[in-house]
């Protein structure tokens, strides 16, 4: 299929950035969304021209790098899937695509579509672990029984793969469905119970630092998260902090 | 605590906060005004009550109002916030793939209500509150009969009036659609988000708009007097 | 240089304890003095830069993504084993060591190998406490789940996500020493080379990748966890930015690299569909449990199948060839991983191969959707149930267990693998070779360490499933902890060590030119087109199996592609800005060195051992005719490569294999 991309072209952090189109033809429908833009880029090398630059690394939707907003949507018009996982098939012959990088104030675009998403590191920083030495001398994974659903529900929210579709899908720019699976996956664990009034605490102080919006609970995140990880988990975070308020 | 109220979340909590006691007097209004359907004195006699009874003048309705305002007032500056926390906006943006058109503009679902609390502030409450405490008039009568009934009926005359109040409801419903379930999400209640609660949402933010459309309606098209 | 692993004397039960006991150790307040550099935090360098910073001393860590969180340990799937024995199904630190030496067709170091086996509980105990959410059953203790190789449960996993899960775990803890102060995180960063002082790594170069700066950096010591080299192959399993370019620099300045021929081919993943391909994707081994590997039997049925005349499930039973069945009766469907992948390229290399691109058998779940159907019409006391309602039983079955993978297969290959067979083709997963350690994982260069995937010390020839995530967090929680730390005594006075040496100078010169002379090379050729070149040579002759004829055409090819690629390779773009081609050309002029020596390895291994498969090298009759043959006799030995110049020139050091405590056995599945 042949196909005219609109791409966010942006030189640095500094630099004005415009939208400019691309041709690209005799795209296969099997090809991964980025095996197409890396047709583009082997087009635009062997014209001698600069590639368009993005964030992607395993390929295969666990690593969280790639981002891309592909016609209006986050990770593009498929569901349960990062932009690596989009397959050309849900395209057509003669299409224009538009693809833009992440928006949101606190993640500032670096080139192109790679966008800057530190933020996201300093509020796991500012509490994102279980504070416990990595020694060795702990006491025998057996000796906590945890309930399999408790286990089961934690799992559920560390899936999390920190790629900001949330944040950029959100019309608010929050990052709470991120920060609520984190403070989730430890509040839901008898681990993470210590320190749960300070971490629930720290971590949404600091995603407040970061110019994060607020969430409306629309539920847009929750829509386009590659890992589907659920509304439930804000709501679990606000409970959290409500308590640590409380104490 | 103070701190917790300085957070994003907590501002969230006060908004639902401040939702659920909006929502709890929409629902004593409602009951007020619809006994104007079937009793003009049992209409004026309510409205007599809440109209002079101090506990309800001097206790429920600053906190009424401050309820309002703040729901207001916060509404805007979590907006504003909010906007400012998007930076560039995208060229292309499908919203209605992932999120209902309610639940992406409550602000305009908003401002039309608090258009229509100006209106109505103007229409019943400013009138009321000269005729009270300005005036000094506590009595509540119009000749020999109360007066709200007949100024309730009074007011529906006017065609626009009842269209604006038409419009204002359906904005409401709309805003409560998102609204209800959103509030108990905010408050940490994932049961916000089971299908029992979101029904009586659903059905909350039908059936109370929707009856106060039909007292405007009813009166509009019965003017009985 | 005599290669010395250090290991230490004694029963090998009793070396590491023994060890321990005798190292020398930094008081803690000196530990503040010295520096430490951790490059790369996968699930390797992420544990070992947490733990280093929590014992006190200051460290750098270093990572091309924009977060640790992203390092290509998050795909592993399947697991990661601990002798626990909490299925009390007899397995015991001897019985893991055993099993991985086996599994490892014996070329692994004994005493490294038990060391990891003695530590593997440990690990499970240090993530549950981190909050690593592994899977658990109804009473609230640990699950486990068997993998291939081996006859116990001691697997420990996070739904299909254990790498995941154990990365996170690790980052988490990298986090809370970040936010303390006592790691300073580098992302987006790439280390270009090592800086020696006096023999001693002191430091390394690395790029910002966001400005294009050549930054300088010292420390003490120097680890290097930077995973495989997988991607030599262009495609694999890796993730796209998977390079070897630390290892291959460390290499360049004076550490051995051990057995780079050593390379994993697993057996499940999805066929490449064009040329276009970027990458291949694995799905777990687990699927063999119940899926039936099958090719037809007729080569006008395949044609028919390609054509799209007929589809897979036309053909009867009779017309189907399970060729693992059929040549191991023994293991099945559950042969190891090489053996699985030869198997495969047998077939299609013999033109049987099911898809356009040749290269494709079929993984069958029909038979165990209808047995488990079957089993639950059984258990729900249905009887006579209908054929369409044993289907939909069994499917809910095969969907609680196989179910994301099933659906991640139609994502990509756009076929509902309930109603089709899937296709599977092997492709390159993990490279066991990698750079030559001792028993503390320090390299042939004083100060230098290497752990991870990018050492070559515990899975010998082969790599058991579940083990790599095992000997990952295992190296960096709590061996080179121990181990720096003798090291690290020495330098208790040295005092922080200064960038501004004649020795940052040359290295940093040599860094400098080498990205000014991509950016001005005005060639005519993208970076992929030789990268997919290389990939080319590799996979058809250092591939699934390997000849002296191949290899010897491999080096000679190699060696044209990287005097072509020096020659016309175009990288646009400038040095001083984000420039994602030119970290590629850096990378992959790496893997064209690399590449050759890899074929001379494999030259020089005239026997096959676990990955790797000489042809010249196979059992000649018997019942176990065709099969790999080892050869102890003469290879029981590390093939250490010295650099000297061109890749073909590197000289071979042999570290002797002993086996004081397993004997060698050939192996069989038949």
């Amino acid at each position: 299929m042949n196909l005219t991309l609109k791409i966010w072209r942006q030189k640095d952090a500094s630099a004005k950035g415009q939208m400019v189109d691309y041709k690209v033809n005799d795209i296969s429908e099997h090809m991964s969304f980025l095996e197409m833009m890396d047709v583009l880029n082997e087009q635009l090398v062997n014209a001698g021209e600069e590639p368009v630059a993005f964030d992607h690394d395993c390929r295969e939707g666990i690593c969280g790098m790639c981002s891309l907003y592909i016609n209006g949507e986050a990770h593009g018009p498929d569901r349960g899937i990062t932009t690596c996982q989009l397959h050309m098939r849900m395209f057509k012959d003669g299409d224009t695509i538009t693809i833009e990088p992440w928006r949101a104030a606190a993640f500032p675009v670096i080139k192109d579509l790679v966008v800057d998403r530190m933020a996201f590191e300093r509020i796991q920083q500012a509490g994102g672990y279980i504070s416990v030495n990595t020694s060795g001398n702990t006491q025998d994974a057996n000796s906590l029984p945890i309930s399999k659903h408790a286990a089961d529900e934690a799992m559920d929210a560390a899936t999390c793969i920190g790629c900001g579709a949330c944040v950029a899908t959100c019309k608010n720019s929050s990052a709470m469905l991120f920060v609520g699976a984190k403070v989730s996956q430890y509040a839901l664990l008898p681990q993470g119970q210590v320190e749960a009034a300070d971490r629930v605490k720290n971590m949404v102080a600091q995603m407040d630092l970061e110019g994060f919006g607020n969430c409306t609970n629309t539920g847009a995140c929750e829509v386009e998260c590659p890992k589907g990880i659920s509304l439930d988990n804000i709501a679990r975070m606000n409970r959290e902090l409500m308590k640590a308020a409380i104490k | 605590m103070s701190g917790f109220f300085k957070s994003s979340i907590g501002r969230k909590v006060a908004m639902a906060l401040s939702a659920f006691f909006l929502m709890f007097f929409l629902i004593i209004h409602l009951a007020v005004n619809i006994t104007s359907l079937f009793s003009a004195d049992l209409f004026n006699e309510l409205s007599h009550f809440m109209g002079t009874n101090p506990l309800v003048q001097f206790g429920l309705q600053p906190v009424l109002i401050f309820g309002v305002v703040f729901h207001f007032v916060m509404g805007f500056i979590l907006e504003l916030k909010n906007r400012k926390a998007i930076g560039v906006k995208y060229a292309q943006n499908n919203g209605a793939a992932n999120s209902s058109w309610v639940s992406r503009n409550m602000i305009y679902s908003g401002l039309v209500i608090l258009a229509f609390i100006v209106l109505h502030f103007i229409d019943f409450w400013i009138p009321e509150l000269n005729t009270k405490y300005v005036l000094g008039d506590m009595s509540g009568m119009h000749g020999a009969d109360y007066r709200y009934f007949h100024e309730l009926v009074e007011k529906f005359e006017n065609p626009l009036r009842v269209g604006a109040y038409v419009v204002s409801f359906v904005l409401l419903g709309l805003h409560l659609a998102h609204g209800f379930t959103s509030a108990f999400q905010s408050m940490g209640v994932t049961a916000g988000r089971k299908k029992t609660l979101q029904q009586i949402g659903k059905a909350y933010s039908i059936i109370i708009p929707a009856l106060f459309i039909v007292i405007a309606l009813y009166h509009h098209l019965n003017p009985h007097h | 240089m005599a290669l010395d692993s250090r290991v230490p004397k004694g029963p090998i039960k009793d070396k590491w304890t023994d060890y321990k006991n005798k190292i020398n150790l930094v008081n803690p307040a000196n530990k503040r003095h010295i520096d430490v550099i951790v490059v790369g935090t996968g699930l390797a360098g992420g544990s070992a830069a947490a733990t280093l910073a929590e014992l006190g001393y200051n460290v750098k860590a270093f990572a091309y993504q924009d977060s640790p969180r992203r390092a290509h340990s998050i795909a592993a799937q399947g697991g990661i084993n601990a002798a626990k024995n909490y299925q009390g199904d007899g397995d015991s630190t001897y019985r893991l060591f055993y099993d991985t030496v086996k599994g490892g067709d014996y070329r692994s170091r004994e005493a490294n190998v038990y060391r990891l086996a003695e530590v593997s509980a440990n690990i499970i105990d240090q993530c549950v406490a981190q909050g690593v959410p592994f899977a658990r059953d109804y009473g609230g203790l640990l699950d486990n789940r068997s993998f291939g190789g081996v006859l116990v449960s001691r697997t420990f996993y996070a739904k299909g996500q254990t790498g995941q899960q154990l990365l996170l775990g690790a980052y988490s803890a990298m986090n809370r020493q970040i936010a303390r102060g006592k790691i300073e995180m580098f992302n987006r960063h790439e280390m270009l080379d090592v800086v020696k002082v006096d023999g001693k790594a002191r430091g390394i170069i690395a790029r910002n990748l966001i400005t294009g700066e050549i930054e300088r950096h010292s420390a003490h010591a120097v680890v290097v966890a930077t995973g495989g080299y997988g991607n030599v192959y262009f495609l694999s399993t890796n993730a796209m930015g998977s390079n070897v370019t630390a290892a291959w620099k460390i290499h360049k300045k004076g550490a051995y690299f051990a057995n780079p021929c050593y390379t994993q081919i697993h057996p499940t993943c999805i066929p490449r569909s064009g040329d276009y391909q970027s990458k291949l994707t694995l799905m777990s081994e687990s699927l063999r449990n119940d899926g039936r590997i099958w090719v037809p039997k007729n080569l006008e049925d395949v044609k028919a199948i390609r054509e799209g005349s007929k589809k897979p499930t036309d053909l009867s039973e009779d017309e189907r060839d399970y060729y693992l069945e059929r040549r191991y009766p023994a293991f099945g469907n559950l042969v190891p991983r090489d053996v699985a992948s030869r198997a495969a390229k047998e077939r299609c290399d013999a033109g049987y191969g099911v898809n356009a691109t040749g290269e494709a058998v079929y993984l069958d779940f029909a038979a165990a959707i209808e047995r488990y159907g079957k089993e639950q019409a059984k258990i729900h006391n249905i009887s006579n149930a209908s054929d369409a309602k044993i289907y939909e039983l069994g499917q809910a079955i095969v969907e609680a267990k196989y179910g994301n993978l099933f659906q991640m297969y139609e994502k990509i290959v756009d076929q509902d693998p309930y109603k089709t067979p899937m296709m599977i083709y092997p492709a390159v997963h993990y490279t066991m070779g990698g750079v030559w350690v001792d028993y503390n994982l320090m390299t042939t260069v004083p100060g230098l360490y290497c752990i991870g995937e990018a050492n070559f010390s515990d899975h010998g020839a082969n790599r058991l499933g579940a083990s790599a995530l095992m000997q990952g967090l295992a190296d960096g929680y709590f061996v080179l902890p121990y181990t720096i730390g003798d090291y690290l005594a020495d330098d208790i006075r040295t005092g922080k060590i200064p960038t501004d040496s004649k020795e940052f100078d040359e290295v940093e010169k040599e860094v400098k030119d080498r990205i000014d002379f991509f950016v001005n090379n005005k060639g005519k050729k993208s970076v992929d087109y030789f990268h997919k070149k290389l990939g080319k040579v590799m996979w058809d002759k250092c591939g699934m199996s390997r000849n002296e004829k191949g290899l010897k055409e491999a080096m000679v090819e190699i060696k044209a592609i990287r005097e072509e690629f020096w020659k016309d390779v175009s990288v646009p773009g400038g040095a001083n800005e984000m420039n994602p081609e030119l970290e590629k050309a850096g990378r992959v002029a790496d893997f064209l060195e690399l590449g050759e020596l890899f074929a001379k390895d494999a030259l020089t291994r005239e026997e096959s051992c676990g990955g790797h498969f000489r042809e010249e090298s196979a059992e000649e009759d018997g019942p176990q005719k065709g099969e790999a043959k080892r050869n102890d006799k003469d290879f029981a030995f590390v093939s250490a490569w010295e650099y000297k110049g061109e890749p073909a020139d590197a000289v071979l050091h042999k570290e002797e294999l002993e086996f004081k405590d397993i004997e060698l056995k050939q192996r069989s599945y038949k």
